[in-house]
């Protein structure tokens, strides 16, 4: 097959994927109350989506184990509800400690804050960037981790209610006007940073993931290159922050725990680190999954599942296992399996693409063929060794 | 040296290089002068202080005295300062009185590549990519054309440039395979076209034929040769490999427990007694 044909072919499978995601969203939007669990887990993933590729940016594009998503995400956060916020209802939301007076009337439509969102945690990324990459590892881990916590700290103090309404949060934040306004901005963010990975600068992080004594005997600036993958992973994990809280339409601190964070790793390594589909996979996966399972959680009598047995001594008993918080253990061992047999994550380091999909059968195949070959060897050299034996015996 | 050598501007000089691990000198009192077009090498027995001194040129180390310049501009300066100044034990003390520094980027960025003695490709990416990565820094771009694909006509260029380098390398029938897979000779002429993307003036080669075989030996050598006429480079080379060393030198430098003991051709060192006791490890000739 030429190139040229490939990419005709590639051009028409993209826009009837997108298409296809449009009329389902449609369909979603047309009747809201109906599909609203759906609509919920839709904007909820493509959110998480957003943070889990931020965060695949610095740890798996630029090699740097930076964990403060969710102290940026809180300031994205609060920083898009609080502009956001009808000027009405502000001082009912502020009751204890009053707006402060010069952000009282300011209010933006919501694309200007989640903009402001990122330009915040951007500048914040810049300012904490210089002292925190100079460390490496496990350090930059718990120097990060330990910003994200002092965000949340400084979000909650009594001495900033005028402006963060303190421990109460920020509530009754305008939410998506539809489900595409969501699903819209989530995607220009991903592509943002998808365009950013594949261009000159990308191939910089990858340089100094790889190899930064390398990268840097390339004439790459390591701490430059680190900080612009820093600043733009930040911003956009502010940006995610800000949809977060359109999305539940409140941000409080006790959202932005480590147990966020954790959780968007938890995205970022299953879905492949080094891989911006994987990430979405993941995000998706995860959220998805959560609420799936959630029949797990429920408790069921055997007369549920048989209504052939009610009344009997068998159909009152209860089913084994099921109930309150058994989702979660099957949710990790689930993890667990696909960690185990999918050590790289679902996508690995590689991008989902096409041809990837249309060569996943032959590579199946491939391995099947690998597999009865194998046998076969075995075989003859069993019947090898068993013949020599004989031979041996026979002498 | 005939005259028109002579008339040759200086592309690197090393003025009383002296570095200092603690109590040991590693490089003492290094003196040395590479010339425009010249092929020079840098030889001496394990541990002479060769990788030392040129980690110091390639910005990976600061010298504990001395100054190393570049093109007439100077690269690095160090004094023994504070601390270091009284555990000191190199020559030349006070004769510097200035700290410069400059970070590996930045010296690749003025004109001095490299490459390493253990191969350092990034394995994973494709031979094309690694390439393409050291046309990185010589790009007008900023993040944001970047990004947004302003800077379509300096990329389509670097690419170009990139195919260029691995044609000439004969690697272009590799161009997409992960790098770590090649086989090792080809590892090496590939880290040489990476060193090459970055548009350098100086050509600094640690240890080019270590594990290589004779034959792989006499194709390198040809390859270096042609590369110096082809881009225009000067050569620094460290090696161990005589042959190669001997067969494609312009200069010889030898050095033995960090010290200057032989310069010249490489008849004249070959045939140096300091030389041949350093490397048979007689007893000192005086």
């Amino acid at each position: 097959m030429s190139a040229n044909r490939k990419k005709y072919i590639r051009w028409i499978l993209d826009a009837a994927l997108i298409a296809a995601i449009l009329i389902y969203l449609d369909i979603l939007q047309a009747d809201t109350t109906a599909h609203s669990y759906a609509i919920t887990i839709i904007e909820r993933s493509c959110i998480y989506a957003v943070a889990a590729v931020s965060m695949n940016l610095i740890i798996g594009f630029t090699g740097q184990f930076s964990l403060g998503t969710a102290g940026f995400m809180c300031i994205g956060a609060y920083v898009t509800g609080i502009l956001t916020i009808p000027v009405k209802m502000r001082d009912q939301i502020y009751y204890l400690y009053g707006m402060a007076g010069w952000l009282h009337d300011i209010r933006l439509p919501m694309l200007a804050a989640l903009a402001i969102s990122a330009l915040i945690c951007g500048v914040i990324a810049y300012v904490i960037g210089w002292p925190v990459l100079r460390l490496k590892s496990d350090y930059l881990a718990i120097a990060t981790l330990g910003f994200s916590e002092i965000i949340r700290a400084i979000f909650g103090w009594d001495g900033l209610g005028k402006i963060t309404n303190a421990s109460y949060g920020v509530s009754n934040i305008p939410p998506f006007a539809n489900i595409f306004e969501c699903v819209a901005i989530c995607g220009v963010s991903i592509l943002i940073m998808s365009l950013l990975i594949r261009s000159s600068y990308g191939r910089a992080f990858k340089a100094v993931r790889d190899d930064d004594v390398a990268a840097e005997a390339m004439g790459i600036n390591l701490f430059h290159t680190k900080q612009l993958s820093f600043v733009v992973s930040s911003a956009f994990a502010g940006v995610a922050g800000g949809l977060l809280a359109v999305f539940m339409r409140s941000a409080v601190t006790s959202t932005f725990t480590v147990a966020l964070t954790y959780n968007i790793l938890l995205m970022v390594v299953l879905g492949g680190i080094g891989s911006v589909s994987g990430s979405i996979i993941g995000a998706f996966l995860v959220t998805g999954s959560q609420e799936w399972l959630r029949f797990l959680d429920k408790e069921y009598f055997f007369s549920d599942l048989f209504p052939g047995l009610a009344g009997t001594a068998f159909g009152a008993a209860r089913v084994p296992l099921l109930r309150n918080g058994f989702r979660m253990v099957i949710f990790s061992i689930l993890l667990m399996v696909v960690v185990l047999f999918w050590n790289h994550g679902i996508t690995g380091s590689r991008e989902l693409s096409w041809e990837r999909i249309a060569g996943i059968p032959a590579a199946v195949r491939e391995k099947k063929k690998r597999k009865a070959e194998a046998a076969e060897r075995r075989a003859r050299e069993e019947a090898a060794a068993a013949a020599l034996e004989k031979e041996v015996r026979g002498q | 040296m005939s005259g028109q050598k002579e008339a040759r501007e200086t592309v690197l000089r090393l003025e009383d290089l002296t570095m200092q691990f603690g109590g040991v000198v590693a490089v003492n009192n290094l003196s040395m002068e590479v010339k425009k077009g010249e092929i020079v090498a840098l030889i001496g027995p394990n541990g002479a202080g060769k990788t030392t001194a040129f980690n110091c040129i390639t910005g990976v180390y600061q010298p504990t005295n001395g100054r190393i310049e570049f093109q007439g501009q100077t690269l690095m300066e160090g004094c023994p300062a504070g601390r270091v100044a009284k555990s000191y034990a190199g020559e030349n003390a006070g004769k510097y009185t200035k700290n410069t520094h400059h970070s590996p980027d930045e010296i690749c960025r003025a004109g001095i590549a490299r490459t390493f003695q253990n191969i350092r490709l990034f394995p994973g990416q494709s031979a094309f990519d690694n390439v393409l990565v050291a046309k990185h820094m010589r790009a007008k771009q900023n993040p944001f054309t970047a990004t947004f694909g302003l800077n379509h006509k300096e990329e389509k260029r670097m690419r170009e440039e990139t195919w260029e380098l691995l044609r000439d390398q004969n690697l272009d029938g590799f161009a997409d395979y992960p790098a770590g897979s090649l086989p090792y000779g080809m590892q090496r002429r590939l880290e040489i076209a990476r060193a090459l993307a970055t548009d350098p003036t100086l050509l600094c080669l640690d240890e080019p034929a270590a594990g290589m075989n004779p034959q792989e030996t006499l194709e390198l050598s040809d390859f270096i040769c042609k590369i110096r006429d082809q881009y225009h480079l000067t050569v620094l080379l460290i090696e161990h490999h005589m042959n190669l060393v001997m067969g494609i030198s312009d200069r010889i430098y030898c050095i033995d427990f960090g010290r200057l003991i032989a310069e010249g051709t490489a008849d004249q060192v070959a045939n140096d007694p300091k030389v041949i006791s350093a490397y048979l490890g007689m007893q000192e000739v005086v």
